[in-house]
């Protein structure tokens, strides 16, 4: 071990500026990559069939809130296992006010992710005080809670019939106007999320993650630092919400129910737990499945059950994961070289 | 700086501490012996709040923190390492030392800075006075057993401590690794005017390093003296030293 590092020393200066030059080359092809992705992504409607561009749509809103989720499963090391209910809290919170109330559109859109994240702040209060599974077998109890409500609860939330034809203002009313709205608000989403993530309240979540017993030794509150990741987390949850009511101008009790939660949950799984994009990777996987292969079987989810075995045997990290580490072969040499 | 008195935790029916006494003064270098079992990570654990005492006083400057959970008595200015590595394996070894940092200032919360322009001074010469300055960006997962130990050290300086307890920093190293990180130890006592509390097994590296020395058995503090105190003691040498 020492030899290694003691060569490295040696050639530190010339090997360091190389890699930093590498790295920018690398760097710059990625902002190309996501700028090529993103311009393609918006003149998408302009040749793509409508169906096509709706799936697409779904996939961003699915893609945000399963990349919610892993800002606290995957960075945060949290068992979120009832994440649904503040997609579904976000949803109902913005149909409920444009179809009971007069006010604005947008008062609906920014009372959706506060909600979720109230919602949150609430649920996630009980459940830090608890650790591992049973803090996620308290949030399922309290999510199902709030399903409960929400499909029995007739005469305000429409129970299992749902809301539905909700009125949209003119300029969300086409699809193709509706798909640049959730684009647009996909992006700034995950912007944003990043420089959370990327921020030291990112680096202290990622650390809790890691080793909670150590993060309270050096003076950090794990509570406090796991209840603020949950508030954040469930904000973008109901961002997701908000965009579902803006693309399907309904919701139903189903957003609450726990299977859409491990559906969520697979996702980040499958995309990879420790990648930024990996969940998006997931969502985009579990939709089309759903889409093109539930249009031949109702059991669609037997090849996700599959699939999933597969990526936990061969691919621990996640597709996403497994993609990084062929792409930067240095990381898994170093962590070989270190272990020997 | 520090007073313990008489001190007792039990887990069920054993008393893994039973009347443990202990006076570190400032600037002091401490060490705690005793054999294995005798409570000496126990003894740690309560004064770093990680366990609960069940009866005695933990004084640090004058305060009672006996009741005060882990992370409000490192705000005291308490920082410990562990026996066992204790690290943040998925970070990067920069990252491990600069995650104390933020909580140190009060920065932990920032959500919307980019962490990589935040404390890197403070980290970088953190890094560099443990000798990890060419490993900053490894992942800590990934390295060596003697690294990870050392790198243990320094996320303990993170929080910038008046007193950092040392629970067997030494633990699976190689003998020159010792030496070394022995070495570390006392510089840093010097340069930042630390006190240090720590136990260790190797009985040549308490008596080249350690001013004071408090024994341990069956959880009970036996005597706490000098050097001299301690090699003479008779109660001592049949206990611990072999009845030299």
């Amino acid at each position: 071990m020492s030899s290694l590092f003691q060569g490295r020393v040696f050639s530190n200066g010339v090997s360091e500026e190389r890699k930093d030059l590498l790295r920018d080359v690398i760097r710059s092809k990625r902002f190309v990559l996501v700028a090529g992705i993103l311009i393609v992504l918006f003149i998408l409607p302009l040749f793509a069939p409508r169906f096509f561009v709706y799936i697409i749509a779904l996939i961003y809103v699915t893609a945000l809130l399963a990349m919610s989720l892993n800002m606290v499963v995957g960075y945060g090391g949290l068992f979120q296992f009832h994440h649904a209910v503040f997609y579904g809290v976000g949803a109902y919170a913005v149909a409920l006010m444009l179809t009971k109330t007069s006010l604005p559109m947008w008062i609906g859109f920014i009372v959706g992710p506060i909600a979720a994240a109230i919602t949150g702040l609430i649920i996630g209060w009980f459940c830090v005080r608890l650790t591992k599974l049973y803090f996620g077998m308290l949030q399922i109890s309290l999510g199902s809670l709030i399903w409960a409500i929400v499909y029995r609860w007739y005469s305000f939330t429409g129970g299992d019939d749902g809301i539905h034809g909700i009125h949209m203002p003119a300029f969300l009313s086409s699809l193709n106007s509706s798909y640049y709205f959730i684009l647009i608000i996909f992006v700034i989403c995950l912007i944003v999320m990043y420089m959370i993530l990327k921020s030291p309240f990112g680096n202290t979540l990622q650390a809790i993650r890691d080793n909670s017993q150590r993060c309270e030794a050096v003076g950090i509150n794990v509570k406090r630092y796991q209840l603020l990741g949950i508030v954040v987390a469930t904000f973008f949850a109901g961002v997701a919400g908000v965009l579902f009511v803006v693309l399907e101008k309904s919701v139903f009790a189903e957003m609450l129910f726990w299977v859409l939660s491990l559906e969520i949950f697979i996702m980040c799984l499958l995309g990879g737990w420790f990648t930024f994009a990996g969940p998006i990777l997931g969502a985009a996987i579990t939709v089309a499945l759903r889409t093109f292969v539930g249009r031949y079987t109702e059991y669609w989810t037997l090849i996700l059950g599959v699939m999933l075995i597969l990526v936990i045997f061969f691919l621990p990290e996640g597709v996403m994961g497994f993609f990084q580490q062929l792409l930067k072969p240095g990381t898994k040499e170093v962590t070989e070289r270190g272990k020997g | 700086m520090l007073q313990v008195e008489g001190l007792i935790k039990s887990f069920d029916d054993f008393m893994a501490v039973n009347g443990a006494n202990l006076t570190v003064g400032k600037g002091e270098i401490v060490a705690v012996i005793g054999p294995n079992g005798a409570g000496k990570t126990t003894l740690f654990n309560l004064v770093t709040g990680a366990l609960k005492r069940d009866k005695g006083r933990i004084v640090f400057k004058g305060e009672d923190i006996s009741e005060l959970p882990p992370y409000e008595i490192c705000k005291k200015g308490i920082s410990r390492s562990y026996q066992i590595v204790n690290i943040f394996p998925r970070l990067t070894v920069f990252e491990n030392v600069q995650v104390a940092v933020f909580s140190y200032q009060g920065r932990s919360s920032n959500l919307f800075r980019p962490a990589q322009g935040i404390a890197v001074n403070e980290t970088k010469s953190i890094l560099e006075s443990m000798g990890l300055s060419n490993k900053a960006k490894s992942i800590a997962g990934s390295l060596s057993h003697g690294d990870q130990k050392i790198l243990e050290i320094a996320i303990a300086l993170g929080n910038d401590p008046e007193l950092l307890i040392l629970d067997e920093p030494t633990a699976g190293m190689s003998p020159e690794e010792t030496q070394d990180t022995m070495e570390l130890v006392k510089q840093l006592a010097n340069q930042r005017g630390l006190t240090i509390l720590f136990c260790e097994h190797d009985m040549d590296i308490v008596f080249s390093v350690a001013q004071s020395i408090m024994v341990m058995r069956h959880g009970q503090t036996i005597i706490q003296g000098s050097l001299d105190e301690v090699r003479s003691n008779k109660e001592v040498q049949e206990a611990y030293l072999g009845g030299e």
